[in-house]
């Protein structure tokens, strides 16, 4: 799965190039952010902008990251899209993780 | 029609969804229905079918109030012939749930769901109300109150 990573303000900004965390790609998505997380940095920011649809697999697969991260260490999300933000708010997974309306400005494509 | 493995969901739902007008649901409901379309499928392949190999069939019927949707399979019978209650799982601090949320959605997004056993198969109907906005907004506490 595409993740690409760059440091921002001493965190890690991950974001996902995928446009779907679903069931088809859970565990690759789990797999590569456990590379991802080899970095140092004890914030990681999982940006999600490109990131159309998550299903309950995928929520758990977020979930399962920040567990693996530990407890010296915070994932947070940024840029949820709508359908995204629907999941996380429903099943109010969203008071468990700091989420950013916007993902860090550096890893935004020159328009 | 399609084969209930992973990949061929997920190309059949973004089929289903790239080419739904429109005018037939809005942006949020699309998203609603996708959710619920999407979860409903994942149990058919992992539970139903469990990695065996099967169709799934999937018919939306646009109604005044929303969309109606049947999905048939010829896996294997829900466990106790009834539906999931679907609680939603919660956690404390870092101990937080990786699933169990998929039936407390399903449940939560849609109305007027049923499940029968057919001599070669599953068929779960439900409906997908339009404006769902108005009635996430309210959201209740107890899944008990959303059940027929």
């Amino acid at each position: 799965m595409d993740i690409r990573c760059e440091h921002h303000d001493g965190a890690l900004v991950a974001r996902v190039g995928a446009d779907r965390i679903d069931a088809a790609v859970a565990i690759q998505f789990k797999d590569r952010m456990r590379e991802v997380m080899q970095d140092s940095a004890t914030r990681v920011i999982l940006d999600l902008s490109r990131v159309g649809f998550l299903d309950s697999s995928g929520l758990g697969a977020v979930v399962a990251v920040m567990k693996l991260l530990g407890p010296d260490r915070k994932l947070e999300l940024a840029a949820l899209t709508p359908t995204v933000e629907k999941v996380f708010r429903l099943t109010r997974m969203d008071g468990v993780f700091t989420i950013h309306a916007n993902a860090p400005a550096s890893l935004h494509h020159v328009r | 029609m399609f084969p209930a493995e992973p990949l061929a969901v997920r190309a059949a739902v973004g089929k289903l969804f790239d080419h739904m007008p429109t005018e037939l649901l809005s942006e949020d409901e699309r998203g609603t229905a996708e959710i619920v379309i999407a979860e409903v499928l994942n149990n058919i392949v992992e539970h139903a079918y469990a990695g065996a190999p099967g169709n799934i069939d999937l018919t939306l019927d646009p109604t005044d109030t929303g969309l109606n949707c049947v999905i048939t399979d010829q896996g294997r019978p829900m466990p106790d012939g009834v539906i999931p209650i679907g609680v939603l799982p919660t956690g404390v601090g870092l101990d937080q749930p990786e699933g169990g949320f998929g039936w407390y959605m399903i449940r939560a997004l849609s109305r007027d769901i049923s499940y029968n056993r057919r001599p070669d198969g599953n068929c779960l109907t439900f409906h997908l109300p339009r404006r769902q906005a108005a009635f996430l907004a309210g959201f209740p506490n107890c899944i008990g109150s959303m059940t027929q």
